[in-house]
């Protein structure tokens, strides 16, 4: 049988070649879809609204302002010092977390403007934030309390450049 | 996998179908290179379409954004570059093939009997494929879009009495604007896919007659030999010939078929010193600009292309193998070859000095060779015929004429019958 495999009357000592053109080929075919596909990502002119620049100016304490972002609004709340005292701790809801790892100077927060449920835009309350659609409640540190949304409100990667400006957004290389 | 086909076989002919159509489509087995260019053709149609696509992704067909959404192609999209240049390319590519498939048709007489609806749906996609190449070149919205489709359009203001109106109605508006340009791009969209109908149908009738071949003498059974592998195989060489070359001008020289006016924006107020149509169109601009009359010209023109579908009438030979075994109608072919060279070139150039006579010596001589055949091809029958012909062709011929009578003589019969 052994001796029958090595000859060159065996037919299937082309399999060798017919897989490796079979292999080539389909490399080949990957190769060219590559592009295709990459196009349909965010073209560089999309790519360089990623990151946005934000002053901090003119917004006082316990004040608001929202900026955009990639389209999407970022939340930017100036604390009054009673505000960070109280959001202290793990916080109350199904998604805990300390408020120091959530924010870079406690003076300040940024979050995603953007309701972990469905992705409805929370109006500002008294003590944080309400969202319209489901009616989930967060916290003045973005962290959810009640209603269905499952996590958090996403805080953005964000650097102080300064005191009194942001830039929000990882840099592009 | 055996179960599942077997499920489909029992609802579809799917097994029969591939057999029939794919691995056991006998085909004959003296076929050369030159019957690799209807494969490759479908294969640039496949490429056209599927980059096209991909542009449209990010096309804006707008007389205020096109110019500037082809340049963020070009710049932003990722791989945009690549995409435009394929498909840039890709239309030089698909002419050249067809040109090269259609001369084949020519030198071999491939359109003879029974292969007329061949070369008439062959026809039909040429003028398919011209009409989208046109459309698609107004949409990158530069100056020689514009003014190519501004010159282009004006044509049909020859039509007798309804020529101004019919101008302003293809256009949506008095000269070629934001109307014209997204009713190009619907049409440029739309077209292609008309083409993958007409090609259907183009295949249908080649699996009912199946291929000629370089004899031109049909094939006994034995000398039939399945599609696969062979001639999978043999295609697949040809489509990777074909694609080291189509890359080396996507990578290297993309730009060889593109015009340096088409970077400046269209203008409407100011037409450039010298327009030339795209390469493929060079002979039949030639034609056009050779005739003295607007009206003449466009004529001209007009049955310049459409000629081609007259061929199985003017080639009154009934010696097969087309300009293999016709020394004189193999002359002619290369003439015309040459003559089709030579109005490109005229077209290429101003028409000025000695090149306006040279495009009307060529045009006339692209008439007269059509003009010549019917009575050349049957001299030229009659004198290959008492030289004395291979064995085989006179036995074709002598049953092609004996068919024909019998056919003659029966119909007859059925007259006198009904008397």
């Amino acid at each position: 049988m052994a001796e029958d495999k090595k000859s060159p009357e065996n037919p299937d000592r082309r399999d060798f070649l017919t897989t490796a053109t079979g292999v080539m080929a389909g490399a080949g075919v990957t190769a060219a879809c590559w592009p295709f596909v990459s196009s349909m990502n965010p073209s560089s002119d999309v790519l360089s609204k990623a990151t946005t620049e934000a002053s901090l100016k003119g917004i006082r304490a316990g004040e608001v302002k929202t900026v955009e972002w990639q389209g999407k609004p970022v939340f930017i709340l100036h604390r009054e010092e009673k505000q960070i005292a109280s959001m202290e701790g793990d916080g109350e809801g199904k998604d805990p977390q300390k408020d120091s790892s959530r924010v870079k100077n406690p003076d300040w927060l940024v979050v995603v403007g953007i309701c972990t449920h469905l992705g409805c835009v929370p109006s500002r309350k008294k003590d944080g934030w309400f969202c319209p659609c489901h009616g989930s409640v967060y916290d003045n540190s973005g962290r959810i309390l009640k209603g269905p949304a499952p996590t958090n409100l996403v805080v953005p990667e964000y650097e102080f450049v300064g005191s009194d400006k942001i830039i929000i957004g990882k840099k592009q290389a | 996998m055996k179960k599942m086909i077997g499920w489909i076989d029992r609802r579809f002919p799917l097994t029969s179908f591939v057999k029939h159509e794919l691995t056991e489509y006998p085909t004959p087995r003296n076929l050369s290179y030159w019957w690799n260019f209807g494969s490759l053709a479908g294969v640039v149609l496949v490429i056209q379409i599927i980059t096209g696509i991909f542009l449209a992704m990010h096309y804006k067909a707008d007389a205020a954004m096109a110019f500037d959404s082809v340049e963020h192609i070009m710049r932003d999209v990722n791989y945009g570059w690549l995409i435009r240049y394929m498909h840039s390319t890709g239309a030089t590519a698909f002419f050249a093939v067809i040109f090269i498939h259609m001369a084949r048709t020519l030198y071999y007489g491939s359109y003879r009997a029974p292969r007329e609806l061949m070369w008439w749906t062959g026809q039909v996609l040429l003028l398919l494929l011209m009409a989208t190449a046109f459309m698609g070149y107004l949409l990158p919205w530069g100056q020689m879009s514009y003014w190519g489709a501004q010159v282009i359009t004006n044509l049909f203001g020859t039509v007798p009495f309804l020529g101004d109106e019919l101008v302003v109605w293809l256009r949506g508006d008095f000269v070629v604007g934001d109307a014209t340009l997204t009713r190009f791009f619907a049409l440029h969209y739309l077209v292609p896919f008309i083409i993958v109908g007409a090609v259907l149908v183009h295949l249908v009738a080649l699996h009912s007659v199946k291929s000629s071949n370089p004899s031109g003498i049909n094939l006994a059974d034995k000398d039939n030999i399945p599609f696969h592998p062979y001639f999978t195989v043999k295609d697949l060489f040809g489509l990777c010939v074909f694609l080291a070359i189509y890359s080396y001008f996507v990578f290297y020289n993309p730009n060889l078929f593109i015009e340096a006016d088409n970077y400046i924006p269209a203008d409407p107020m100011k037409t450039p010193l010298h327009i030339v149509p795209e390469w493929y169109f060079l002979p039949f601009y030639a034609i056009l600009r050779a005739v003295p009359d607007l009206l003449g010209g466009v004529i001209a023109m007009g049955i310049s292309v459409m000629i081609f579908a007259a061929m199985p009438y003017l080639d009154r030979s009934k010696i097969p193998g087309g300009a293999r075994y016709r020394p004189f109608y193999r002359v002619m072919f290369y003439v015309f070859v040459i003559d089709i060279i030579i109005l490109g070139y005229v077209g290429a150039k101003p028409p000025e000095g000695a090149l306006v006579p040279l495009g009307q010596v060529a045009t006339l001589l692209y008439f007269g060779l059509f003009a010549l055949l019917p009575f050349g091809s049957k001299l030229e029958e009659k004198w290959l015929r008492k030289r004395g012909l291979p064995e085989e062709v006179e036995a074709m011929i002598q049953s092609e004429e004996k068919q024909k009578e019998d056919r003659r003589q029966r119909k007859a019969d059925r007259r006198n019958a009904r008397r």
